[in-house]
Order: C-alpha cells, then structure tokens, then sequence
C-alpha cells in the first residue's frame, strides 16, 4: 500500500489545510467541532485535574479507598468523567514501593485527568526502555531509587488507564487541599517524578 | 504484527529528551490533525483498534522518522481511503468527486461542549466466567500473528501471575479488523523483571501488562 501520499501537498501544515478542506466540503466534519476539541485538551482538560485527585485522596481517606477500588468511577466524584464511568486504574506509591506508567505499543495516557501526553512519553526512547530499564529512565529524570525499592512499571496494553498517586510529601501537614494540588506535577502522576514541597515543574 | 510499533525493551533509541514548558500542540496543524481524527472517529466508519493498526502498518523507517503527529495524519488519511469515505482521486483532487451528496458531521461543537473528555466504553457483558483468577500462573502464549495484536513481543512465551480481572473487554485482535468484538476477560498479568530481562534485572521490580485471555495459558 502506498503510505507516501505524494498527492497531498508535502508540507504537513499545506496536507492538514487541504485535508480539512475537503473534508468540510464532503461535510464530513465542522470546523466548530474541530475548534471546541483543540480547545479541550489546550484549556480545559490536563494535569490539574490528575492534581485535584491526588489531593482529594491524600485529605480524604474515604475517597482514597473508593479511587483505588475503582478509579473511573471515583474521579467522576469531581466531575472528571463525562460519561460517568473512565477505564481507570489508580496505583498508589509507598516507600517501597514506586509504579511507572507506559504504553510500549503506542501512547495511551489517561487524558481525563492528565491531558494529552508530552512528546517524551509518546517517544521512541521512553516507549523502548521504560519496561527493561525503568531505573535508568527514572535517573534521567532526576530519580535515583534505592535498589530496594520495588518497581512497578504499567504497560498500558489494553484500554485501562494509569494514574499513580504519589506520596504525600513530608511537611506538607499543615497544607490545604488547594495548595497541595498546586505541589501535584504531571511527571509525578505518570510517575517519573515525587512530588515535593518546591515541585511544581509541571 | 511484529511491527517496530512494539519497542519494548528495543536498545539504541537514545536517552529521553524532555521540553520545560512544553506547548500541547508545537504547530497548529497538530492541533488540526488530533481533531480531524477525534471528529472522524464519530463517523463510525472505523473503531479505536483499527486506527492503531492504521498507524502501525505504516512502513518502519518512516514510523521511526516521522513526529507523532505525522503518524497520526498518515494513518487517518489510511482509513479514510480504506473505509470509502474519501476515494484517492479526492485526495488528488482536493475537491469532493462530482456529484457528491455532502453528509451531515455527526459530531458539534455542542456535542463536544456537553462531554469534552467522551471515550468509548469498551467492557462487554459475557455468559462465560472467566478462565483464571487472582493468583494464578500463566505463561503468555508464543503466538506472531500478522494482523493487530496487543500482547507485546517481550511478554510472549513468559510466566505471569494474575493480578487483578478487569471484566470481559473488546478484544482487539478482532475489532481492528472488523470482525467483531468478541469480548474477552482482560486481565492484569504481573510478570517480574527476571522473567522478562534474566537476572541482570533488579530482583524486586515488575512489569504489568493487561492481556486477554486468549493470549494466556495456565501454567
């Protein structure tokens, strides 16, 4: 089959404008739908709704129970699952224990509560290595895990989504529910990162 | 397929580079490109496995050159010749063929609106109850099927244990080639570094794969 596809102009944007075109033209879709999805996942939807969760489950112990039970069902709780129900499994990280998440066969992520992927999770390298190296991928990242540490990497084959819930980190009793959220970076829900108290590199 | 899709545990690919700040979309003909696909998909004319599979038959040198979203455009314009919703001299033509009746898109702004994050549902009732439970040995099967498949090359022919039943799931290696779903149990399948990787591999770390049933044998 021919993947080449000479006949659309070379140039991706050139291709993409010419496509839609056309595809407006068979009324095949609305631009207006098109707008309203680009504005989803820029504006509405990404990792400060992951943040919210583990927040919720570090304050409310109830509903850390319910989200690690049944993860799709919990985060719809705080409205994260417009369907009322997601394929989402939540995995808890311990002292000694730490889970990473990854699709080795394409990207799959859980987009309701972290927005659509980076380019690193969607690559090449971390696609390949984070199943037979995950301890060299998480240096890279600034994480050296005792040898002890228990590693649980999630191969994300099938249509189930991973969520990691970090730790809580130490000194954050006083905080509220709000400013804990704020310390929740994307990196640590995938979980090539720890949430601490300076964290927020999102 | 044993498609260079199915990296893990590949060497040479290089470290993980990483962007501070990083936009969701770099071009907004990535943005255009996610949304054809995301609106298209409501057309019905293909399912979520034959979509992947669209992008995994894409030729390997150009999978490994081409950016995310390059692949996500190669792979729609795929399906929409495949499925009959454009034809090629569309495609040449950039005009719809003469005669055409427009359709209606299926899919609003309103729509999206009211159920921004609306994903498929993919778990099935079945009458059969599943084959294994929580604890059980199984040795993933040493199968290379040339269509779609999701049992990943570095899981096959390795002892697993059961980890957690998901319920019974569309089974992929069907539903991307449109013949039907034939939900299956899903389950997690805890396998551990050594029985992946040999004894290089840290003693206590696992992989944990969601496998179907049928790629399993009781071990």
């Amino acid at each position: 089959m021919d993947h080449d596809h000479q006949d659309l102009p070379s140039d991706p944007a050139l291709r993409v404008m010419a496509l839609e075109s056309l595809l407006v033209e068979k009324g095949l879709v609305d631009p207006a739908a098109l707008d309203a999805l680009i504005d989803t996942y820029e504006h509405k939807v990404g990792p400060r709704n992951g943040a919210r969760v583990v927040a919720r489950a570090w304050v409310d112990p109830e509903f850390k129970k319910r989200l690690l039970a049944d993860g799709g069902s919990a985060i719809t709780e705080l409205g994260y699952a417009t369907q009322g129900r997601e394929h989402l499994v939540v995995v808890e990280n311990a002292p000694q224990r730490h889970n990473l998440v990854v699709c080795t066969l394409c990207s799959c992520y859980p987009w309701p509560v972290l927005g659509l992927p980076p380019v690193w999770y969607k690559s090449t390298p971390y696609r390949s290595r984070a199943v037979i190296d995950p301890r060299g991928v998480l240096r890279e990242f600034g994480l050296d895990l005792d040898k002890d540490v228990e590693i649980r990497v999630w191969d994300s084959t099938s249509e189930m989504r991973y969520l990691v819930l970090p730790e809580r980190p130490a000194g954050s009793g006083g905080m509220s529910e709000e400013q804990l959220a704020e310390l929740v970076t994307r990196d640590a829900m995938i979980g090539t990162a720890k949430v601490t108290l300076t964290g927020a590199q999102r | 397929m044993n498609g260079v899709h199915d990296m893990g545990g590949m060497h040479g690919m290089g470290s993980v580079a990483r962007e501070a700040e990083e936009p969701v979309f770099h071009e907004r003909w990535e943005a255009r490109v996610y949304a054809l696909n995301r609106a298209l998909a409501a057309l019905g004319k293909w399912n979520i496995d034959a979509s992947r599979h669209s992008i995994e038959r894409i030729p390997p040198s150009d999978y490994l050159r081409m950016s995310y979203y390059e692949k996500w455009l190669a792979g729609l314009v795929t399906r929409l010749e495949e499925s009959g919703l454009v034809t090629r001299a569309e495609l040449e033509s950039g005009r719809p063929a003469p005669g055409a009746v427009k359709a209606t898109p299926p899919l609003t702004a309103e729509r999206v609106a009211a159920t921004p994050t609306e994903r498929d549902w993919f778990e099935r009732p079945v009458n059969a109850a599943p084959r294994f439970a929580v604890g059980d040995r199984v040795r993933a099967k040493k199968i290379h099927p040339t269509g779609h498949t999701r049992l990943p090359r570095y899981a096959r022919g390795n002892l697993g244990i059961i980890d957690r039943t998901h319920g019974a799931h569309v089974f992929p290696d069907s539903n991307a080639h449109f013949q039907g779903e034939n939900p299956q149990y899903l389950y997690s399948v805890q396998f551990s570094a050594r029985e992946l990787w040999g004894e290089e591999a840290a003693a206590h770390d696992s992989v944990y794969i969601d496998l179907w049933e049928s790629y399993l044998d009781p071990a």
